[in-house]
């Protein structure tokens, strides 16, 4: 295997890696702008990857298997609403609470209706995202360079990894050419703004959870059936940290976003292609350097390498008109 | 109480019978308004008097107990900020509601896009301001991002925000707290157009002479209550005053001439940096000597709060030299500095002046706590703490008076007194003062004043910064002007307001 196929392995393994951090960290973006913190992806992510496991195994239908996992992570997001936008409460806190109950009632659910530990019964292949073979690509393979990346990394993947691409620009264009992306930008920034403008912050705001519930049930359905055949307990295993991780990094920007994301996934993957490889002149490396790599990454970059990242401002404060 | 209107002139707004509580608070009592169609009229009077709290129920943002609203003659409901802005009701707070990072036309159009897809919207709000610019003299660029732009060109975004929305009556609130003079003269000139164009406006205001400078039309408000109102030709600041207040009121500051004696507090060539690593002052250098005050004048901003608190110990200058009776103080701690004899009046109380969940007690030692008077090692003395607050409370007049009463809890001309009494009653030799009486209705202001020229004739140094302009005017023996972190220009107590203010703008020195 020459280094050209070792690097389009990693790049296609990236990929792969990197898509439950693209589909939570644009999550984590609509929440954030709307002044919402949401430490609370993790969990959403672990609840919508069981749901969508429950419902693809009973259904036998992926589809349905999404939806479940969408409705339930929205499910979710409208508790940490309720308790942060309407009972003002502490952001971070209800984040926090809601993983977990997260972890714990997976694990309690997945026992007491599979009792195979916590995990759930194995999803039958007509329940799962598999990969797709787009068009051409057997025949592209031969041709240099383009054609092992075409067939490799371009092709092959299964519909959820084609959707959260398409999420970005998607996720753009709400945010800065809607009038609900304007709203929400604005009461993350200045909440007082909007409400003297006559739109209610707390209604802008659930709305803004909604959209967040709603892309964290693709990346938690992504994890459970199309990147798995099954939920495992705390299978999330905190991506949803490194999500906001990539946010922060990202500027709270959607192709930003995007790019810290895949670097998360390269990182990743290259972790995972370096366990029990020698580099030479040091010899074997313990994996867990390399598997540290994203975190050390992170602490980093936000420690002053990327400028400063400025927040919404309005982030993490509840709204209380004056006095 | 209110105006008799000649019968051919409509009212834009009347309020029958407003009354509101907040709990055991009567913020409004019955009030009753009359506000004539194309005037200026102004609503004054102290803090907490009940002027913010009605004027956020004509906003939609309160609902009255009691009470009706009519627009033009129609009785309406206000039930949100939505309804107030279909009545034609405008809003400027006093606190910008700016999204600072959006550009102007961002601001603008929020909450009037005008469909789901902006697209459409932008290009309307564009021509829509640029009449608006015409028509007004309203003149900003639409594509500024709003946090790069001077605060008084803010306030105009403000103001085109609700004219864009079809404002017939704007309601401004304390509007002219952080423009410079000509930026306040700039204001008042568009509402003299608006107002002539037959908008409807009313000012929200503590400044007697803004109210005299503009207004058609002028009510008094006190502890919640609509008590008089006249129309401004036929009124003087001493009446107004005295309404607002409840008594004759000491307007002029009453002192003699200074003495001043050997230099005290000296400053050479400090520069100071903000925590972003911008030059805020700019190699400063004065002197303040025994038995004078000295007055910084400055639009907020130009570096006379990093001043402070360099001189406070608690920003470290990037160059130069304070001195304290000649003696060098750097790398001394607060505490030290306070053991040398200064004493520092924050500018801001309730982030650096106060802990607003103490009790009253607790705060009229802070920063003292280490004194042997108030207990020995580790241990307070709660006792002597206390009666120290209250030899405190009945010489400063707090009120109410009750040392266990929680700080958030006093008005703001208290929570002051608080502060100016603790750090006075040390007897220091320099005495440091940033914004003696932001936010303190006007019987305070007195009060304060008076101590600070008590002080001054006590023989010590007296160095305040405020930014209003009348303060340091009235206060100052010797008067700097600071702009863009250097001291443009030093006149005489005795300056005129239009010299001072133009320095202030940076343009004369």
């Amino acid at each position: 295997m020459d280094y050209f196929d070792i690097f389009i392995g990693i790049l296609g393994s990236a990929i792969r890696l990197s898509i439950p951090l693209l589909f939570t960290a644009l999550a984590g973006l609509f929440s954030e702008r709307a002044g919402i913190f949401d430490i609370g992806l993790e969990g959403k992510m672990l609840v919508s990857a069981f749901a969508s496991a429950c419902a693809a195994y009973w259904t036998g239908n992926a589809w349905l298997g999404l939806m479940a996992g969408i409705v339930v992570a929205i499910a979710f997001s409208f508790l940490h609403g309720f308790a942060s936008i309407t009972n003002r409460g502490n952001q971070i806190v209800s984040g926090v609470a809601l993983n977990f109950v997260a972890a714990g009632l997976t694990i309690v659910l997945g026992q007491a209706w599979f009792g195979q530990g916590g995990r759930t019964a194995q999803v039958p292949g007509s329940g799962r995202f598999t990969p797709i073979i787009l068009p051409g690509a057997d025949a592209m393979r031969e041709v240099p360079i383009l054609g092992p990346l075409y067939a490799n990394v371009i092709s092959g993947n299964n519909i959820l990894t084609y959707i959260a691409f398409l999420m970005v620009p998607i996720s753009w264009w709400v945010l800065y050419r809607t009038r609900f992306g304007l709203r929400l930008r604005a009461v993350g920034e200045n909440p007082g703004a909007v409400d003297t403008a006559g739109i209610s912050v707390s209604w802008l705001r659930y709305r803004a959870l909604i959209v967040t519930g709603f892309l964290a049930g693709f990346a938690g359905t992504y994890l459970a059936i199309a990147q798995s055949a099954a939920f495992i307990n705390n299978m999330s295993a905190g991506k949803g940290y490194i999500a906001l991780a990539a946010l922060i990094f990202a500027k709270w920007k959607p192709v930003p976003v995007m790019l810290a994301c895949l670097l998360f996934g390269f990182l990743d993957a290259f972790a995972n292609f370096m366990q029990g490889k020698s580099i030479p002149l040091i010899g074997e490396v313990p994996v867990q350097i390399f598997q540290a790599l994203p975190y050390i990454l992170t602490c980093v970059l936000l420690a002053g390498f990327i400028g400063i990242a400025r927040p919404p401002k309005a982030g993490g404060v509840p709204y209380t008109k004056e006095r | 109480m209110s105006l008799d209107l000649p019968k051919e002139i409509e009212p834009a707004i009347e309020l029958v019978g407003i009354d509101k509580k907040f709990g055991a608070v009567h913020a409004n009592k019955n009030i009753n308004l009359t506000v004539a169609k194309g005037s200026i009229h102004g609503i004054i009077g102290e803090n907490g008097a009940g002027k913010s709290t009605l004027m956020s129920i004509l906003y939609g943002f309160y609902h009255a107990d009691q009470g009706e609203i009519r627009i033009s003659g129609k009785p309406i409901a206000i039930r949100d900020s939505q309804a107030a802005i279909a009545a034609g009701i405008g809003m400027v707070h006093q606190h910008f509601m700016l999204v600072e990072n959006f550009t102007v036309l961002e601001n603008v159009m929020l909450g009037a896009e005008g469909g789901q897809l902006l697209r459409k919207g932008v290009a309307s709000a564009r021509k829509e301001l640029k009449r608006l610019e015409d028509d007004y003299g309203l003149e900003v660029d639409p594509d500024a991002v709003v946090e790069e732009l001077p605060v008084g060109s803010q306030q105009r975004v403000e103001i085109l925000k609700a004219l864009y929305r079809g404002a017939e009556i704007l309601i401004l609130d304390e509007p002219t707290g952080v423009l410079t003079p000509a930026e306040a003269d700039h204001l008042f000139k568009v509402l003299r157009v608006l107002r002539d164009q037959g908008k409807t406006i009313i000012l929200i205001t503590h400044k007697l002479r803004e109210i005299m400078a503009i207004t058609d039309t002028v009510s008094v408000m006190r502890r919640g209550e609509m008590v008089a109102t006249r129309k401004t030709s036929e009124t003087t600041v001493e009446e107004l005053a005295e309404l607002m207040v409840g008594r004759r009121v000491l307007l002029h500051v009453e002192k003699g001439d200074a003495n001043p004696g050997r230099v005290l507090l000296s400053v050479r060539n400090l520069s100071v940096k903000d925590a972003r690593g911008v030059t805020m002052v700019d190699n400063v250098s004065f002197d303040v000597r025994a038995g004078e005050i000295v007055g910084v004048a400055g639009v907020a901003g130009n570096g006379q709060s990093e001043l402070l608190e360099a001189i406070a110990g608690i920003r470290k200058p990037a160059s130069g030299e304070i001195l304290i009776d000649g003696k060098p103080v750097a790398g001394i701690d607060p505490a030290g500095l306070r053991d040398l004899g200064l004493a520092h009046i924050p500018e801001d109380r309730h982030h650096m002046g106060l802990v607003l969940k103490f009790e009253e007690y607790e705060n009229s030692i802070l920063g003292y706590h280490r004194d042997r008077r108030y207990g020995r090692g580790a241990m307070l003395d709660l006792e002597a703490m206390r009666k120290d607050a209250e030899e405190k409370i009945a010489k400063y007049d707090i009120r109410p008076p009750n040392p266990r009463l929680k700080t958030a809890n006093f008005s703001g001309g208290n929570q002051q007194k608080i502060v100016v009494a603790r750090e006075i009653e040390r007897d220091p030799n320099v005495l440091i003062i940033g914004q003696p009486t932001r936010g303190v209705d006007i019987g305070a202001i007195e009060f304060i004043h008076k101590r600070i020229i008590d002080m001054r004739d006590a023989g010590k140094a007296v160095l305040l910064v405020s930014v209003e302009l009348d303060e340091i005017r009235s206060l100052s023996d010797r008067i700097l002007v600071m702009f863009a972190g250097k001291v443009v220009g030093e006149k005489t107590g005795d300056a005129g307001e239009q010299t001072l203010g133009l320095m202030m703008a940076g343009i004369a020195a």
